[in-house]
């Protein structure tokens, strides 16, 4: 599925909800299901700097196509997360690239897109980019 | 007769909403609040006598000079310092703080200690490891305790002649601890040490006399006391600001100038380099007015019945722990849920208009202490009530049961 696709599926789940609470809701149950990543990427190195709580993300080739996995000692942070991980992960570096991320907005979780929010969901998504532009520069 | 619901209808912002709910400010350590009267007297001063001090010998640079020095007093008034010179208008307590330091560098040797507590705001850290690189001195450190109390015995210990200076906050942001600042005074002079406090946390809720403590340096900021931001005030016992050089260079601060020599002013302009923030001060003194107005005594009675509620409502949720347990404590509330990070539980407290601070709080060592990566921080305020408390107790609940 393309990344486009899969934020259309994200956006039709979200409309689902009638408030803030349910969205709120459904993002800490998608963190509980984040598919951890593996402990001995849980490095000082990986951990995203601007977040008030710790986040770690991994990134790994697969048959040219990036794979991330990540953790959070807050859960909502790692609801957020998951919702850039499902969008990002197992795509081209290049789609990875040029994916928007106008759907945060569209979902009902603007406030999370601003810069000064101290989550630091626009630092997970420079980084995820950033692994991105630098598989692409090794593919090329 | 102090009465809450009259107060509260000074403070225009308290009737706002947040993300469709009445906004519930319990973010009061960070800054305070404003009232109508200080709001007043910002809109005062540019209306009627903006302009530039101390140099113009026009009409209004002469009222503006005279309201400017007029609140000079007000501040060494409500801090009973001896002279009006001794109070140094600054940018806030960072500020005062660091001119301090600064100051400290030439009078210090490799070999001498100087003296921190384990319970400081980074900015009552930093400048001083900053001034140990500069002079070879010694960064010693008073322990706490799990009750989050300085362990005096202990800093009894480390007290020795080497020390030079002795540098701790009346009242901890992260925890609310109010220190026993006569002692810590009396003990630092035994051995010839000169004691600064830091009262950012301590001027909204206590007035104290610094000729009282004996004190040598005082430092608090105007944005936690109902006043503007920006501006703050240093206190230090004439002998003392005699003896540390000029800060920071400029126009205001000098006596003669030629390129060969300059002379310094006197006190306090020597250490107000520039333009000041001239509006912050002169409203930094309608804000002790207002503080004054209400009255400490009512203020503290006030704020000690909603830290009791709101304590014994608090612990009355199951795995909720309180940090900072000491008798003597202000209206400061630091605590987290069990198995759940203070970020998320101040995540949703915010989509119920509820303001509270969540992190560190600039106090990384205490967080070290306690092993934990933060906390959330609910502070109140003498125009914060019970209901509020209520809303806050009823939120943490149904943070709780969605993070959980």
């Amino acid at each position: 599925m393309s990344i486009e696709d899969i934020q259309n599926e994200i956006i039709d789940e979200f409309s689902m909800f009638d408030d803030w609470e349910e969205r709120y809701q459904y993002m800490i149950d998608l963190g509980k299901d984040l598919p951890l990543i593996n402990d001995q990427y849980k490095t000082d190195s990986n951990i995203i700097k601007g977040c008030q709580s710790k986040v770690w993300v991994h990134a790994e080739m697969k048959d040219d196509k990036i794979v991330f996995t990540a953790d959070s000692d807050a859960i909502i942070t790692k609801g957020i997360i998951a919702i850039l991980i499902r969008s990002f992960s197992n795509q081209h570096p290049k789609d990875i690239i040029n994916a928007e991320t106008d759907f945060i907005d569209q979902i009902g979780l603007k406030e999370h897109l601003s810069p000064t929010r101290a989550n630091g969901l626009v630092s997970m998504v420079k980084q995820l980019k950033m692994y991105a532009i630098a598989y692409q520069t090794q593919l090329s | 007769m102090f009465n809450v619901e009259d107060v509260r209808k000074d403070f225009p912002i308290l009737s706002r909403q947040v993300n469709g709910k009445p906004l519930v400010y319990f973010d009061n350590a960070a800054t305070s609040q404003t009232p109508q009267q200080v709001i007043d007297a910002i809109v005062d001063y540019y209306s009627n006598y903006n302009a530039n001090i101390h140099r113009g010998v026009h009409t209004l640079s002469q009222e503006a000079t005279d309201l400017y020095e007029q609140a000079r007093h007000k501040i060494q008034t409500h801090f009973n310092a001896k002279f009006s010179h001794e109070i140094i208008y600054t940018s806030g307590t960072t500020h005062g703080i660091n001119l301090v330091a600064n100051g400290f560098s030439s009078l210090l040797k490799k070999g001498d200690d100087i003296m921190v507590s384990a319970l400081e705001h980074h900015s009552n850290i930093v400048p001083w490891q900053m001034l140990c690189e500069r002079t070879g001195a010694n960064l010693k450190v008073i322990p706490m305790n799990e009750e989050g109390e300085l362990v005096m015995s202990a800093y009894a210990d480390l007290l020795s002649e080497n020390t030079k200076l002795v540098f701790v906050n009346h009242i901890s942001n992260a925890l609310g601890t109010i220190n026993p600042i006569e002692d810590i005074i009396k003990r630092a002079h035994n051995v010839g040490a000169a004691v600064l406090i830091d009262g950012a946390q301590s001027s909204p809720h206590i007035k104290p006399d610094v000729q009282k403590l004996d004190v040598d340096f005082y430092v608090a900021s105007a944005h936690k006391m109902c006043g503007p931001t920006g501006v703050g005030m240093l206190y230090g016992k004439e002998e003392w600001l005699k003896k540390l050089p000029p800060y920071q260079g400029g126009g205001e601060m000098i006596a003669e100038v030629t390129f060969e020599k300059t002379t310094y002013a006197d006190l306090p302009h020597k250490f107000e380099a520039g333009t000041p923030n001239i509006a912050g001060g002169i409203v930094f003194g309608a804000a002790i007015d207002y503080m004054n107005s209400i009255g400490f005594e009512n203020i503290a009675a006030f704020e000690n019945e909603l830290l009791e509620y709101a304590t014994d409502k608090l612990l009355e949720i199951e795995g909720l722990k309180i940090y900072g347990n000491s008798k003597h404590k202000t209206s400061v509330i630091s605590f987290n849920l069990e198995g759940i990070h203070p970020y998320d539980v101040g995540t949703i407290l915010d989509k119920l208009g509820i303001a509270v601070r969540t992190g560190h709080h600039c106090a990384q060592p205490i967080m070290d202490f306690y092993k934990i990566p933060g906390t959330i921080r609910a502070s109140f305020a003498f125009y914060n009530t019970k209901d509020e408390i209520d809303a806050l107790v009823a939120g943490v609940k149904k943070a709780k049961m969605m993070l959980s």
